[in-house]
């Protein structure tokens, strides 16, 4: 995943950039699945196809202008160090987090223990979105929402193209 | 490029016209079963949104517009969130914000079981689903009306 | 410990491509790879050794399973970094009407 990651940064055509990172969102879902997360890789998939879809859209009736470079060195050496000052701190951070594949499950054990006869459902992820955080989700729908809004605001042509279409 | 305007070769056509239907279904049961296997609410939108999409890519906007206008599209996507709102509100007359007031009336593992949940991945899959095909037509319709000038 | 590094370096590979390259959908491109180094982090803390997905069958008792909750933090988060590609998508679009080129050192005018 990471070489699909890097290869989608590091090539001049628009188009393979883009099939690249769709490679990292497939390898993505099958992280997914491997880490027994079914719900995850279901949406994961699909809104990777949509995303795909959109940026295609966007840039394959355009011409491509390929980019040149210029400041070299100043750049670079700021990137560089900020990245391994970065990588340095989260080291640190990452000593403090619980081993790999025992999770300190306080609150989940909870959910997954009542789960089925406090909401009567067998998915207890639909249960914990919908049921116990379901709070969360009306922000979301919310979130989801207001991008739409925008979109269609941003797309707008001095109300030529609406009147027309009427 | 004035192929592009009508939609794209007869291969693309004819297989869109036999399997559009089999992915909105697919879609709806993926909605409707949301609490017993996964999927919910968000990815059998987004599944529903995929079709209607194929059915603009592979036949040209004017004909994908005909079987779902702008209006419509608009109107199921404001009734998919308020009719969440209202169900996330209707949870005041039991005491809590959500509460989940149609327990005890089924069976569990069965599809008429989990209270309030079947009902908010409906109204979730409709917002979903309409919020992203209306941002896929007005990024398409955006495009086809500059391409003329 | 090393799943977590690695998880981080793509994160870092999504970094540079923010900060150095010149054109604005290589710059999407970049936050979209960010986007999913996090969504893995996440998930990879709430993995259990050897055990099940969180979703129960009609005659099995509750054995070890993986932690539910950052998988429904994820769910929601999947789908809103969709909509928020798709936003700066349609304001990279209308940039390239006015200018006419996706290079961001040639888009000064902030104050037109």
């Amino acid at each position: 995943m990471i070489l699909a990651a890097i290869a989608a940064v590091e090539i001049e055509d628009l188009l393979s950039s883009i099939i690249a990172v769709g490679a990292v969102g497939l390898g993505l879902s099958l992280a997914f699945l491997i880490l027994k997360a079914p719900d995850l890789a279901i949406t994961q998939l699909v809104v990777e196809i949509l995303c795909l879809i959109i940026l295609i859209r966007a840039t394959v009736k355009k011409d491509l202008p390929f980019s040149t470079t210029g400041r070299w060195l100043f750049n670079t050496f700021s990137t560089s160090a900020f990245i391994i000052v970065f990588l340095v701190f989260a080291y640190f951070a990452l000593r403090e987090l619980p081993s790999f594949g025992e999770p300190i499950m306080r609150v989940a054990a909870e959910y997954i223990k009542n789960g089925l006869q406090k909401t009567g459902a067998a998915n207890i992820v639909a249960a914990i979105i919908l049921d116990f955080r379901g709070y969360d989700t009306l922000g979301e729908a919310t979130i989801l929402f207001t991008a739409v809004i925008s979109v269609l605001a941003v797309m707008r042509k001095a109300g030529r193209i609406k009147n027309e279409k009427r | 490029m004035r192929s592009d305007e009508k939609g794209m070769t007869l291969i693309v056509k004819t297989i869109t016209r036999l399997t559009v239907g089999l992915i909105l279904l697919y879609g709806i049961y993926i909605v409707l079963h949301g609490h017993l296997s996964p999927g919910g609410g968000f990815a059998g939108g987004v599944i529903i949104a995929l079709s209607f999409i194929n059915l603009m890519l592979a036949f040209g906007k004017e004909t994908a517009l005909k079987k779902l206008s702008e209006a419509w599209v608009s109107t199921i996507e404001s009734f998919g969130a308020l009719m969440f709102l209202t169900i996330a509100l209707l949870g005041f007359t039991g005491g809590y914000f959500f509460f989940n007031f149609f327990l005890n009336k089924g069976k569990p593992f069965t599809l008429f079981s989990a209270g309030i949940i079947p009902l908010c991945n409906i109204a979730i899959s409709l917002e979903v689903g309409a919020g992203l095909f209306a941002i896929f037509a007005v990024l398409a319709l955006y495009n086809g009306s500059r391409k003329k000038e | 410990m090393s799943v977590y590094i690695l998880c981080l370096v793509l994160f870092c590979v999504g970094l540079h491509c923010v900060l150095r390259k010149r054109n604005i959908i290589k710059i999407i491109i970049g936050l979209g790879i960010i986007e999913y180094a996090v969504n893995l982090f996440f998930v990879l803390t709430g993995y259990r050794a050897q055990g099940r997905a969180p979703i129960l069958a009609r005659d099995q008792e509750i054995l070890n399973m993986v932690d539910p909750l950052p998988q429904a933090l994820v769910l929601t988060s999947i789908v809103i970094g969709l909509a928020v590609t798709a936003l700066i998508v349609a304001i990279a679009i209308r940039i390239y009407e006015k200018y006419g080129t996706f290079d961001i050192t040639q888009i000064r005018r902030l104050r037109g």
